[in-house]
């Protein structure tokens, strides 16, 4: 690597890390908090008793995952506003992913659920508890313990996923590369960059979910 | 705490040949096509202890679990306590509400144990009496730290259930239903999954509770145990009570042959 190419790759670095921290990052955590919250919500409507609440999650999750990120994107940014809504880039990438997180973790919520064994929920209700209760207080922290390795990974494909944003407009990494590149015509030089920093997330995010697994994997019933 | 500081218990106290506390008529349950009762009648007097024993799979798990209303019967009918019977055969079928009154007046030990991972020792006890019957926390943790200090674990009440060996475990589970004050103990098999060293220091502590006069309905394959604390023994075969009496009497000279040739199984395994 000669000098002016190792002097591009540093300055570049910092718009690209700003990316990061601006977009990528927020991007990903808040259409995580967002998908989670509806996960949950989907999870649970697909264990319901009640066919037509139980078979509105399950349509949901087939179409989340039946349907690829980008078209789901595209329909949003691109496609409501010939209905007439208009949906500014952030939004419609938070609106995206948290709908695509919802689909795929509500799968693992309601296996994780399913994992507490029988006997959890007979103890809970023996000692008095209701349903609700029972579900709130019992089932779903030791739920929370047992799917904390598969969100961990859906957490790291959506960080990944946020480079479609760039598709919608969204300053985020990925885009901030793309453009410097447009600029000096280093592509391989900047989304070899990129793919750095994306990968120096991951390791950060993988460590942590180790450490994670580690401290919860000793109170779950087995 | 002993059953008879129930206000329950006290109200009746002295009164003329009292009620039965427990009172099981014609009761029946199906999975499916499976007919695992069929017209099981039991009655238990306050502070007698009663044994089931019987085969795998005739249905002895099945009537603990209707007792603490964790299966619906499909007919017959649950007293317990004397003021609350929950007719299973009619119709509409008894209601959640239903359920939960029968469930508050008994507490089970199961035989996993089925402790909450996720919780201490002592939240274990205390999730039931403070997070559901809503009794003063302070009031509950005294009780509560005397029962498990009792039972040899007074230095354990910060642990989870996972640090604890099975016998402990079983310890708890005793102590957590205790601590619901309820009227009737429900055992399923409570020694059956533990190491053969520890399973003395949990009947021991089930005979105790026998002599302070609470009533229990103990499912068992430990002979011995069960003569010398049930008040009374019944064979559950098939679904159905083949026959119960006086412990002693039942287990050295039973009167059916089903009966005679469990106990041989039993006693002479090959
Ligand atoms: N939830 C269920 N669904 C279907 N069948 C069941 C269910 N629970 C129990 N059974 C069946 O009911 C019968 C009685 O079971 P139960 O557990 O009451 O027997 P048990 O006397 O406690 O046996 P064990 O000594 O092996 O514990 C068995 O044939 C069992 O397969
Ligand atoms: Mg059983």
């Amino acid at each position: 690597m000669n000098q002016s190419t190792w002097d591009l790759f540093l300055s570049s670095l910092g718009p690209i890390i700003l990316g990061a921290v601006t977009g990528t990052i927020p991007l990903a955590l808040v259409s995580f908090t967002v998908g989670l919250a509806l996960a949950l919500v989907v999870a649970l409507m697909r264990l319901s008793r009640r066919r037509w609440l139980s078979g509105v999650a399950r349509v949901y999750i087939s179409i989340v995952r039946g349907t690829p990120l980008l078209v789901q994107l595209f329909v949003i940014f691109y496609g409501l506003p010939s209905l007439g809504v208009l949906i500014d880039p952030w939004p419609s990438a938070v609106i995206a992913f948290s709908v695509n997180v919802g689909g795929y973790a509500a799968e693992v919520i309601r296996a994780a659920i399913l994992s507490v064994p029988k006997g959890q929920w007979e103890a809970a209700y023996m000692i008095g508890m209701s349903h609700r209760r029972a579900l709130t207080r019992i089932i779903l922290p030791q739920a929370a313990r047992v799917s904390v390795p598969p969100l961990s990974n859906t957490f790291i494909s959506l960080v990944k996923d946020t480079s479609l944003a760039s598709l919608i407009l969204v300053t985020e990494l990925f885009r901030q590369a793309q453009q410097v590149a447009a600029f000096s015509q280093e592509f391989m030089l900047l989304y070899l960059e990129a793919a750095l920093v994306y990968w120096a997330i991951c390791l950060v995010l993988s460590s942590v979910q180790g450490v994670l697994e580690t401290r919860l994997d000793r109170y779950v019933a087995h | 705490m002993s059953p008879t500081d129930l206000p329950t218990d006290a109200a009746t106290a002295g009164a003329p040949a009292p009620a039965p506390l427990l009172t099981v008529r014609g009761l029946r349950k199906s999975f499916g096509t499976n007919q695992v009762l069929e017209s099981i009648d039991l009655t238990v007097g306050r502070g007698q202890v009663l044994a089931l024993i019987g085969p795998s799979g005739s249905g002895k798990t099945t009537i603990l679990r209707c007792l603490n209303g964790l299966e619906v019967a499909d007919g017959g009918a649950i007293t317990i306590g004397g003021e609350v019977t929950i007719d299973f055969g009619r119709v509409p079928a008894p209601s959640r509400r239903d359920l939960a009154a029968l469930r508050d007046r008994s507490a089970m030990v199961f035989q996993h144990y089925n402790l909450f991972p996720h919780k201490t020792v002592l939240e274990n006890v205390l999730e039931g009496p403070v997070v559901v019957q809503r009794r003063p926390r302070a009031e509950v943790t005294a009780e509560a730290l005397a029962l498990l200090d009792r039972v040899g674990l007074g230095d354990k009440i910060d642990a989870h259930p996972f640090e604890l060996s099975g016998g402990q475990q079983q310890r708890v589970g005793i102590v957590r239903a205790l601590a619901l004050r309820p009227q009737l103990l429900l055992f399923d098999e409570p020694t059956s999954s533990l190491d053969p060293e520890l399973v003395g220091d949990v009947l021991r502590l089930i005979k105790e509770l026998a002599v302070e006069g609470w009533t229990m309905v103990i499912v068992t394959h430990e002979l011995e145990f069960a003569r010398e604390v049930a008040t009374e023994v019944a064979f559950v075969d098939a679904g159905t009570i083949v026959e119960h009496g006086d412990p002693k009497q039942l287990l050295r000279n039973p009167t059916q042959e089903r009966t005679r040739q469990f106990l041989h199984r039993l006693l002479f395994p090959f």
